[in-house]
């Protein structure tokens, strides 16, 4: 079980965090008050151009310096500021966020077409596996991150999250069986400008975890979620796949399909098989990836986690449940629940 | 007489009061053990091999056998077949033969891992109502894939190199026409066919009354170049390079001349009643790169329509070494662990040769993933599968398939006796004797092969629908699914398994 919700404007028009907080309590039933989180896109407009790399410290004194000095060494800190939070009464502040506007040094990693996100994933995973007390949970840019473990209600009011705007917007409402109250374990799960909510457990995350450690990722997180942000950066980013083709190969057509299917489309259904057969994700799951462009919801091949989708003039809402989205847009239109495997994608149109 | 006879293996006992003396036993045992004198079956215990012929064929269950009914003053050093094979070597000073797998008491890795299955949090999926897919491509496979946009269609570009396709991953291992017969193949080829998987053809040639089954074969070309020649090549689906086999790794291969009948003879193309000898290696390979000349040899020879494997004994470094296969060019690598069976080995290399394949198999594919070759090549298991529950996990420690040998031997009546490379089987697997051979009924055979097939397929669907994964590619490599019971950290190492519990 968990509740998961995700809203694109498609005209980029900005929304506060009201509307998310109200729709994601909405699902209640689906969580158990142990973990919460939201995503907002388009929530630093004065800091778009720097990485929002945002850190839970156990403490400022000891592990902040550490992490200081790492990101110094491969580029410049702008600016960096608590997380500003306001005290819950059922809230237990157990991490101190923080976040760091970081601009990486591109010249520091030479063979990469993509230099700075390049650094800024080494620098994640170098925090995360050598700097005990510090914790990278989100690092793209112009994203805002809001996770801790508490009631979706309570975690919005602890960030406040009705102070930011974004015109995507994502939350997860979640009940735990591998991490209760850890805040690492809350999703959103983001690295660079990858956002995952996720509902359900990947049978398959050990062929997934292998398959992604081999170029690099490491799995920090104690969760199989984390593989999921990880796959889409390896397949869109790295290997220029388009997000269609990149869903396709994580939940793809049954081989009795594609055999049935006309003969280029099964070469490359097929072709897409065997390239990225460790990338499949098997196992129930619905889940919603966002990078600052699009957001895209799919569930799994047989389709074991509910999902449904509804728009509403330029806005798209995915969720687990549609008295979420009407929670957050009554007036929605064309309710509808995609097929297993479907991909359901909303765009920024420029 | 200085040694003077050894206490009898088998011991054999006719209840005459069942006996109705129909001379089935008679009949039945090439090795001698029964006669009929004054209407009377007599019994000669020392030529046994406890083949369980006699038995399997007596109308009156009469016959019974008792494994060393005389055996020796115990002594765990000092074992029975340890004093055996000194007594034999006294005598003879000779190499002792074997066949088979490793008879050796090591601890079976397989027998102390344990599968995993789905509760509440995540749901089984039952075969019988969803699909379950075990198709399985071998191969080589690329690592990315490039699309580009034409009239606004989308174009793959990236070309695919040639792989079989399988409709489970369970192929028939290589045991050539000549350490089995003519009717023992026919019946392996017919159940591949209908299955929809593969067999190996051995370094023996590919008979002609097999080419009816040729999409279903893999040719190998070993040491001894047996039956090789381009017909043979563009025949074959798929070409197996052998270097080195599980039973016997760094020795090559002996078909005494006794099992080279004209068939074989021709089959092989060698002359009648030579020892075929297979040397230990390829005298064109002398390393990594000759493999990798030999390879491209053999694709251009057959246009670059047929997948190249190579197989090598799982041996101390099989990692390595199959990295550098991977970067030959060749399209699977096949690693054949130390329980491999044979028709005949020196015991000394059967017993104590080689590594077991699930350690083998979890080296291989760390190995491969680090170097980020995984892709290049696939890797196929074998080497001591006896069960569905054997490949489950040999591919969740990271193989694509499996070979199976004697388990698809043991589905046509094999008894597992051993006594293979005496050419007298007496249940017309691995024997030339023609009558022996004709005991072997291809139309029953092969329905027991595909019985065995289609049984472990149906298991491992199972499996794989209790553990919530409905595609065989989420199970290979998971080895998260797996956990070591009462393993040795050292060996969980290895393997990167947790122990049960955890």
């Amino acid at each position: 079980m968990c509740g998961i919700i995700g809203v694109i404007d498609r005209t980029r028009e900005r929304m506060d965090g009201t509307g998310i907080r109200a729709a994601l309590s909405e699902m209640n039933e689906r969580g158990s008050g142990e973990g919460a989180g939201y995503a907002a896109y388009g929530a630093f407009p004065d800091f778009r151009d720097y990485y929002a790399i945002h850190i839970f410290f156990d403490n400022l004194h000891e592990t902040k310096p550490r992490v200081e000095e790492e990101l110094s060494k491969w580029g410049v800190i702008e600016y960096d500021e608590a997380i500003p939070t306001y005290e819950q009464a059922s809230l237990r502040k157990v991490h101190i966020p923080w976040r760091f506007f970081f601009r990486p040094d591109p010249h520091l990693m030479p063979r990469s077409i993509t230099p700075e996100d390049d650094v800024v994933m080494h620098l994640v995973m170098k925090v995360n596996t050598t700097i005990p007390g510090a914790l990278v949970f989100a690092s793209g840019k112009n994203v805002a991150v809001f996770k801790a473990s508490g009631w979706p209600d309570e975690v919005a009011d602890f960030y406040r999250i009705q102070d930011y705007k974004g015109y995507l917007w994502m939350g997860h409402n979640r009940y735990p069986t591998n991490t209760p109250g850890w805040w690492g374990g809350a999703h959103p799960f983001n690295l660079l400008n990858w956002s995952v909510v996720h509902n359900g457990e990947i049978t398959s995350y050990g062929t997934n975890r292998r398959y992604i450690e081999s170029y690099g990722y490491q799995c920090t997180m104690y969760t199989d979620t984390e593989v999921v942000a990880y796959l889409f950066d390896l397949l869109v980013r790295r290997h220029g796949l388009s997000i269609e083709t990149a869903v396709k190969a994580l939940a793809p057509p049954f081989w009795d399909e594609i055999d049935r299917m006309p003969e280029k489309e099964r070469e490359i259904f097929r072709a897409i098989r065997l390239a990225y057969g460790s990338a499949l994700m098997n196992g129930p799951f619905a889940i919603v990836v966002a990078n600052e462009e699009s957001m895209v919801g799919f569930t799994d091949r047989i389709k074991l986690r509910p999902l449904v989708y509804g728009v509403k003039g330029n806005r798209l809402y995915i969720s687990s449940e549609e008295a979420a989205i009407r929670t957050m847009e009554p007036d929605v239109e064309e309710i509808t629940m995609p097929k297993a495997g479907e991909p359901i994608i909303g765009r920024y149109v420029a | 007489m200085t040694i003077g006879s050894v206490p009898l293996r088998y011991k054999i006992s006719v209840d005459h009061d069942q006996c109705m003396l129909c001379g089935r036993c008679v009949e039945n045992c090439p090795y001698g053990v029964f006669r009929t004198e004054k209407d009377r079956i007599h019994v000669n215990s020392r030529v046994c091999v406890a083949c369980h012929r006699c038995i399997a064929m007596c109308p009156r269950d009469a016959i019974s056998l008792a494994e060393r009914p005389v055996d020796y003053r115990s002594h765990p050093l000092w074992t029975p077949q340890v004093r055996e094979s000194i007594y034999n070597q006294a005598r003879t000073g000779k190499i002792i033969l074997s066949g088979m797998g490793n008879a050796q008491d090591y601890p079976v890795i397989f027998d102390r891992l344990v599968l995993d299955a789905c509760q509440v949090t995540n749901p089984s999926i039952d075969p019988l109502r969803e699909p379950m897919e075990l198709r399985t491509y071998i191969g080589k496979k690329p690592s990315i894939l490039r699309f580009r946009k034409e009239n606004g269609e989308t174009v793959l570009e990236t070309r695919l190199s040639p792989n079989l396709m399988l409709e489970t991953p369970i192929m028939i291992g290589h045991m050539s026409y000549g350490a089995i017969s003519l009717n023992a193949q026919q019946s392996l080829a017919r159940a591949v066919k209908k299955i929809g998987t593969y067999m190996g053809t051995g370094e023996g040639g590919l008979h002609e009354s097999l080419y009816l089954y040729q999409d279903r074969m893999i040719v190998q070309v070993a040491s001894g170049r047996f039956g090789v020649d381009i017909d043979y090549l563009e025949r074959g689906s798929a070409i197996e390079i052998k270097i080195g086999q599980g039973a016997k790794p760094g020795i090559g291969g002996h078909l005494p001349g006794e099992k080279v009948c004209a068939d074989v003879s021709c089959t092989r193309m060698i002359p009648m009643g030579s020892d075929a000898i297979s040397p230990a290696p390829h005298h064109d390979i002398y390393s990594i790169e000759d493999l990798k000349q030999l390879v491209r040899g053999l694709k251009e020879a057959t246009e670059w329509e047929k997948p190249v494997f190579v197989k090598i004994a799982a041996v101390h470094n099989s990692a390595a070494i199959a990295a550098g296969i991977a970067r030959s060019g060749a399209d699977a690598v096949v690693i054949d662990g130390f329980r491999g069976g044979t028709g005949a080995a020196p015991r000394v290399f059967r017993d104590h040769v080689g590594i077991p394949i699930e350690a083998a198999i979890a080296s291989v594919d760390a190995k491969l993933r680090t170097q980020g070759i995984r892709n290049e090549v696939s890797v196929i298991a074998s080497g001591g599968i006896r069960e569905s529950a054997d490949v489950a996990k040999i591919i969740a420690l990271g193989a694509d398939a499996v070979y199976i040998g004697t388990a698809a031997l043991v589905a046509m009546g094999c008894r597992v006796c051993g006594t293979c490379y005496r050419g007298l089987c007496p249940w017309g697997i691995a024997t030339q004797r023609p009558d022996l051979v004709a005991r072997l009924n291809p139309d029953m055979a092969s329905v027991n092969v595909e019985n065995l097939l289609y049984a472990w397929t149906l298991e491992l669907s199972e499996l794989m629908g209790a553990a919530g994964i409905n595609s065989i590619e989420s199970l290979r490599g998971n080895r998260d699914r797996l956990r070591g019971y009462l393993l040795d950290q050292g060996i969980m190492n290895v393997l990167d398994v947790k122990p049960v519990g955890a």
